[in-house]
Parts: structure tokens; C-alpha cells; sequence
């Protein structure tokens, strides 16, 4: 089979397809977006019937997968690792649940936040939940790891969780495919109350799921994916977690460690292995990349033991991802740097686009509210987050997708008057839908700002749920029409939105403006392929 | 036989294109590559960077360790300094001096320039100007390509070969626009140093 030059999140995908999937189900979310937009761009997928949309938000895509797994065909189904928040519940029960045909759920973890509001490390909920965690430290990995999980997850009837972090979901190697496996066919599962939570089944099924642990922990050794690695020198015994491998590989150019190293990429980590390398060696590092989740471990509150370096002791700092430098400096190797950044290099943050639409809808906010005392806006997740910077400083929260509606209804149940929530038209069919619900129940005084641009614009321009459909969901649920507004957010119309917005703030109840105009980065992509096509 | 290579830029202005043109020659070489690439956040006009290695043996990390790249190729000036932790004692910084500014506080440029110019080897150009002369204004990224080469350890008619294929769907007119922008750039560097 030809050799490919692709991103993890490709890798993953392309293995994804190569495995026989008949769905893939996603929720956008930087580092994971790749993953489903690669299905959605693949010939194979077309020619395979792939479902490959997006979903409404990463729980809808969680229990969709499920879904479809009870159906006995193979999915997947990815999301950034906040995303597993959401999908959490679903999560967790899909364990007891067990699954029918192979599942895989990959949450793409961001250490360093370099696109997200926190660094939660997944594995921590793989171990939470009991499920088995694969976490490649390379390209190859990742596509051999996604056949290999489908058979595992399909062995074990268990869901699989494959933990990926930027570093690896967003960086090209070569990778070799395998031949292509045919789907599943149609086949429900043979216990028709699997699925069927019930204290009296559920009890049954999490004994099984527990008993299944001994298993799991087996096939982490069996696998071939770690590896007891031998050294020589024994005053040092290495535990090398998923891309931090790597990372350790590098400060040695001949990839000749002296020390025993354990690389683990996949869990639960085999307690046998970890034995090994304890009783070996005098010391132990653990290399993780995210929290000390098995530094912990194997340290113990008391930290009776042989001493255990890491994140924990100062070795390697608390936070932030790993790279080559700071595992040098954890292993006393020469840290040796370039010159220092000139003084007059500026920051360069983020901003939105010359044109965006977000701009005038801000900017007719501001006017409005500067007549008003500071620290009311509760906003959201999406480009108009970047209100936050100046010169607009605009907004006074993101906190997690949804969180704007039900926040200022909070604020305003607390007393403020007037509250505002803006809120994105990707994030109001996310999480927003239900925090109205519960603000026009109470007919609480707010007014929300559904900024439509018709995309999912942070991550990059997907198509949104919510396209020709915000105006129904509200009125829908109870929105007066009397207070729902459609204005165009343009320079030409300014004070007319102005005035509009000053009537609608001071309205004791249950408000809804939507600023309305195509996301610029679309348009021009959409007059670009005109262009080409004609 | 290795080369560590910083693009820098910001989010928008093509760093890529360079990424996967280098990353096409050195497929036909048969080296290892590595090369990880900014998406998401900062792609919305704030400073993007890719790390890109090629290698003749397996490559470790894909992440350049700092001190270790052999090039920094910047399509913005003051992005080409932002990087210098990574650059080795030995290494080439390639820069265009056509500042995108998009912030208030960006800096003097003559400042700017008087700081690349203290490096101890880089080639600083006007890449925005150079390609608009060729009738290629779009091209400027490939102008800084092309001046890079000269340091690459890759044949060429290697890089001329990626922009074929690369562009192979764009039309003749695009490649050969394209390839002059390379030509020019490669002309400058080995004119100028
Ligand atoms: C639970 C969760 N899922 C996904 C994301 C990633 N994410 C951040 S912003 C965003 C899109 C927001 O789109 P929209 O609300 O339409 O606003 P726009 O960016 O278009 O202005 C997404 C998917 C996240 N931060 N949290």
C-alpha cells in the first residue's frame, strides 16, 4: 500500500476509513477539526457511503456514534478535549453500556492552550470511566493504533478513547496504510437489553466492565505499543508517555539512552511493566505530556518511596506542554539556545478579520452600553471572543459554550439591569437552546446578541446547525416575536441598530437581537471558488 | 544529513505554500519529514509558525529543540526575529522587510532592520516589491523561497519540480509566475552574499 504524507488527524482519519467505519460523528474543535474534515474531503469516504457531517454539539455526536455502534457498524467519533466535557455523560455510561460494533472516540488535547480556555488532560477521563486509552506518540502510531483499536474496542465490547494533543494532531510524516477492511453488516446487538440502563442491568454490566480491566491492562502488553525498553545505566529508570517519547529521543541523536526507558502509549499502563522498572532502577522519571496523572500514581501522597521526578518536583514545570528543551533540562543535558528575542519584537495576538461582521455589532454594543455602568456583557466562544482585546474591550466572560445566555441570566436574577449575552449562532445551537429555555421560563430580564454569520467561524468556516433556523428555535421556545430582532451589522446602519438596541436593553423581559452578515472569510472563499469554477 | 527549518509569518499570508513545497522536494529525495503546522487561533492574524524537518534518518520530535534550526525563512520582518531562540550559532535567517502591520505597537522599522542587519548571516529582501515587478504579486512567498535555497541542501530543479506539481492545476501561466518568483529570490541571495 502507498505511503502517505499526512497530519495525525489525517493519519487518524485515513485509518479511520481504512478500517471499515460507516460514520464519523464531530462537533468542530481545534486540535480535532481535521479528523472529520479529511473524511468529508475523502473519495473513499464518498464511494463508501461514510457519514461524515457535522454534529450539533460533541454529546449529540457522542451518542449518534452509539448509536450506530449498537447497529454493529464501526464509528468514530472526535472532539477537542473540552468537548469531552460535554459529551461526558454519554461517555461514562457508554462504558457500562458497552458497545456493538467498534468505537472509537478521539479527544484532541491542547497543552498550552494555544486554541482553548483550559489544558484538562483525557486521559484522565479514560481511567475515570474505565476505558482503555491509546495515545500515539507519532504519525504511524496513530494509523496503526485506529485498526488496532477497532479490533480491541470490538473484543472487549468496549469503547476505546485515543488521546492525540496538538502537537501530534497537527504535524505531517509519512505514514503507510494497510489494506482496506470492508463494513460491518447490520446486526443489533444479541443481548437486547445491553444497552438498557437499569439499576438491576447496569449493576451487572459494570461488574463486567470492572472485570474487563484485567483484560485491558493485558492487551497494553500484549499490543506491542509499549515497550520495555533496556539500559545500561540503572541509576535512572524512564517512563516516556505518548509524544513525550519523542521529545526524550531527541536530546539522544544516535537514539542510544542510556537509561531503561518504559514507553507507554497505551493504558491502563500494565502494573507488571511499571514493576519492572521500579525495582531496576534507583530513581524513576515520568515524561508526561499533560497532568502528572501517573507520576501521581506511582509517587503516592506520602512519596515513601524511591524518589519519583517530574512535574510534581519541580523537574519539569506544572503546566504547559513538554518539547526537546525542557526534557533536556529535566535530564541535565546541555540546554542550548539561540539569541534572546529582541526587545522590540511586539506581541502579535489574534484579531478579527478587516470586514468581519462582529466588528459593527460590537461596535453599536459599545455605544450603547457606555452609557451604562461597566462589566455587564457575558459572552461566548468564537471569533467574537476577540471582542475581549482592544480596542473593543467588549465583553466580561468565556467560560464554555453556552455559557453567555445562562450566565447573564444568573447575573440578572442577582439583580444587574441590564444584562447582555452574545453568544455565536454555532454556539446558540451548541449549548445556547437550552439556557433560553430555561431564561424565558423565568421571563428574565436580558437581551442576547446571536451573532449569525452563518458558520462555525473560529475553527475555520464549518457549516453551523443553526443556519435558517435561529428565528424558529427562538419563537419557538417562547421568545416574544415583538422581541426578536434581525439587524445588519454594517457601518450604514449603525444608528439604526443603535437606537434598536437602547429600546431593547431597557425591556424587562426576554430580549433577542441577531446581527446578521456572512462571516468575510467564507465570502471570500465562496468568491474565490466562483471564480475558479467559471 | 539534516536541515531544521523555522517559517514564520502571520496567520494568512502563506507560510504553507512554502511548507509543502520544500516538504515535495524533499519527498523526492526520499528524506524523512516532519513538519507541524499552526492551525486554529492564531491563524486569525496573529504570528504563525511551522516547523519543518528533513532528515536522512528517522526524525524524532516534531518539534525543532531551540538552538537547533539551520534556517529561519520569515515572510514578515519583525516575525523573522521572533524565532531567533530556535536559530543555531550557524544558521541563516531569511526575512522579507515588507512589515505586515496590523498591530499599534509595532515597532520602528528602521529599528527593525538595523537588528536583522546585526545577524551575524541572514538575507533580508523587499519580497513584496521584487514579486510585484514580476507581475506576480501574490508571489512573494515564493520569492522567499528562493532565496532560501542557496542554503537548503536540496538540488533546484528539486524545488522547481514541487511548484510544478504543486501548481499543476492552476495553468502554466501560474507555475511560470511562480517559478520566476523563485528565480528571482535565489538570484538575490547568491548576488548578495
Ligand atoms: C465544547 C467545545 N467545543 C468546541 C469548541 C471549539 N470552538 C471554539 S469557538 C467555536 C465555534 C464558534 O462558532 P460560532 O459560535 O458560530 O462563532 P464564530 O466563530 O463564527 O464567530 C468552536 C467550535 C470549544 N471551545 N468548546
Amino acid at each position: 500500500m502507498q505511503k502517505l504524507l499526512l497530519l495525525g488527524d489525517e493519519a487518524i482519519a485515513q485509518s479511520a476509513l481504512d478500517s471499515g467505519i460507516s460514520g464519523i460523528y464531530a462537533y468542530p474543535g481545534t486540535p480535532s477539526t481535521e479528523i472529520t474534515e479529511f473524511v468529508q474531503h475523502s473519495k473513499q469516504a464518498k464511494e463508501n457511503n461514510v457519514r461524515s457531517s457535522w454534529s450539533t454539539n460533541e454529546k449529540t455526536a457522542m451518542e449518534a456514534a452509539l448509536g450506530m455502534s449498537y447497529a454493529g457498524k464501526r464509528t468514530m467519533v472526535c472532539m477537542k478535549h473540552v468537548g469531552l466535557n460535554v459529551a461526558a455523560d454519554a461517555f461514562v455510561n457508554s462504558a457500562i453500556t458497552g458497545v456493538n460494533g467498534g468505537l472509537i472516540v478521539v479527544a484532541a488535547d491542547d497543552p498550552s492552550m494555544h486554541s482553548s480556555q483550559n489544558e484538562q488532560d483525557s486521559r484522565f477521563f479514560g481511567k475515570f470511566a474505565l476505558i482503555p486509552v491509546l495515545e500515539p506518540s507519532n504519525q504511524q502510531e496513530a494509523y496503526d493504533m485506529v485498526r488496532y483499536g477497532f479490533e480491541f474496542s470490538e473484543k472487549f465490547q468496549t469503547p476505546v478513547l485515543m488521546r492525540i494533543t496538538t502537537r501530534l494532531a497537527h504535524s505531517r510524516a509519512g505514514v503507510q496504510r494497510q489494506e482496506p477492511l470492508a463494513q460491518n453488516a447490520l446486526a443489533v446487538p444479541q443481548d437486547p437489553r445491553q444497552f438498557v440502563l437499569l439499576p438491576a442491568i447496569a449493576r451487572k454490566r459494570y461488574k463486567l466492565l470492572l472485570n474487563n480491566q484485567h483484560g485491558f491492562e493485558n492487551e497494553a502488553i500484549t499490543s506491542g505499543f509499549n515497550k520495555y525498553i533496556e539500559g545500561k545505566d540503572k541509576s535512572l529508570g524512564i517512563i516516556a508517555c505518548g509524544i513525550a517519547y519523542n521529545y526524550l529521543m531527541e536530546n539522544y541523536s544516535d537514539r542510544n539512552v542510556p537509561y531503561p526507558i518504559l514507553k507507554i502509549t497505551q493504558y491502563p499502563i500494565p502494573i507488571e511493566l511499571l514493576d519492572k522498572l521500579y525495582t531496576e532502577c534507583d530513581e524513576i522519571m515520568v515524561l508526561e505530556e499533560g497532568y502528572p496523572i501517573y507520576e501521581e500514581l506511582l509517587k503516592g501522597s506520602l512519596a515513601k518511596g524511591k524518589k519519583i521526578k517530574g512535574r510534581l518536583d519541580g523537574t519539569i514545570p506544572m503546566d504547559g506542554e513538554l518539547n526537546p528543551n525542557i526534557v533536556a533540562i529535566a535530564l541535565n543535558l546541555p540546554d542550548e539556545r539561540g539569541d534572546a528575542i529582541p526587545d522590540i519584537v511586539a506581541g502579535r495576538p489574534p484579531s478579527m478579520c478587516v470586514g468581519c461582521s462582529h466588528i459593527d455589532s460590537y461596535n453599536a454594543i459599545n455605544e450603547v452600553l457606555n452609557t451604562y455602568s461597566k462589566g455587564r456583557v457575558f459572552s461566548d466562544i468564537g471569533c467574537y471572543t476577540l471582542g475581549a482585546l482592544a480596542p473593543f474591550d467588549a465583553i466580561n466572560s468565556c467560560v464554555d459554550m453556552g455559557a453567555s445566555i445562562t450566565m447573564a441570566k444568573g447575573a440578572a436574577d442577582a439583580g444587574l439591569f441590564p444584562a447582555v449575552s452574545v453568544i455565536g449562532d454555532s454556539t446558540f445551537t451548541h449549548s445556547g437552546i437550552t439556557g433560553l429555555i430555561d431564561a424565558v421560563k423565568d421571563n428574565s430580564p436580558i437581551t442576547i446578541f446571536i451573532l449569525d454569520n452563518f458558520t462555525t467561524g473560529m475553527t475555520g468556516g464549518q457549516e453551523s446547525s443553526a443556519t435558517n433556523r435561529i428565528e424558529d428555535i427562538c419563537l419557538g421556545v417562547g421568545v416574544l416575536p415583538e422581541h426578536l430582532h434581525v439587524i445588519k451589522p454594517l457601518k450604514n446602519q449603525h444608528d439604526e441598530n443603535v437606537k434598536l438596541i437602547q429600546t431593547e436593553l431597557e425591556y424587562h423581559g426576554v430580549s433577542v437581537i441577531i446581527p446578521r452578515r456572512e462571516c468575510i472569510q467564507t465570502l471570500n472563499k465562496r468568491m474565490r471558488d466562483k471564480f475558479k469554477n467559471k | 544529513m539534516k536541515i531544521d527549518i523555522i517559517l514564520a509569518g502571520v496567520g494568512g499570508q502563506g507560510i504553507l505554500s512554502i511548507a509543502a513545497t520544500i516538504g515535495y522536494a524533499a519527498i523526492e529525495m526520499g528524506l524523512f519529514l516532519k513538519q507541524s503546522e499552526v492551525h486554529g487561533m492564531s491563524q486569525r492574524g496573529g504570528d504563525v509558525q511551522s516547523h519543518l524537518r528533513l532528515s536522512d534518518k528517522e526524525i524524532a520530535s516534531d518539534l525543532i529543540p531551540f538552538g537547533k534550526a539551520d534556517l529561519i525563512i520569515s515572510v514578515e520582518p519583525m516575525e523573522s526575529l521572533r524565532y531567533l531562540p530556535m536559530l543555531s550559532k550557524d544558521g541563516w535567517l531569511i526575512t522579507n522587510t515588507t512589515p505586515f502591520i496590523n498591530i499599534n505597537n509595532y515597532p520602528d522599522v528602521d529599528i527593525l532592520m538595523s537588528k536583522i542587519s546585526s545577524l551575524k548571516q541572514f538575507v533580508a529582501l523587499d519580497a513584496d516589491s521584487m514579486a510585484k515587478d514580476l507581475g506576480a504579486a501574490r508571489s512573494a512567498n515564493m520569492v522567499i523561497l528562493g532565496a532560501a535555497t542557496p542554503h537548503i541542501k536540496i538540488g533546484y530543479e528539486k524545488f522547481e519540480n514541487a511548484i510544478r506539481n504543486i501548481f499543476k492545476n492552476k495553468g502554466e501561466e501560474v507555475i511560470a509566475v511562480n517559478l520566476a518568483a523563485l528565480k528571482a529570490g535565489k538570484d538575490y541571495t547568491e548576488q548578495n552574499s
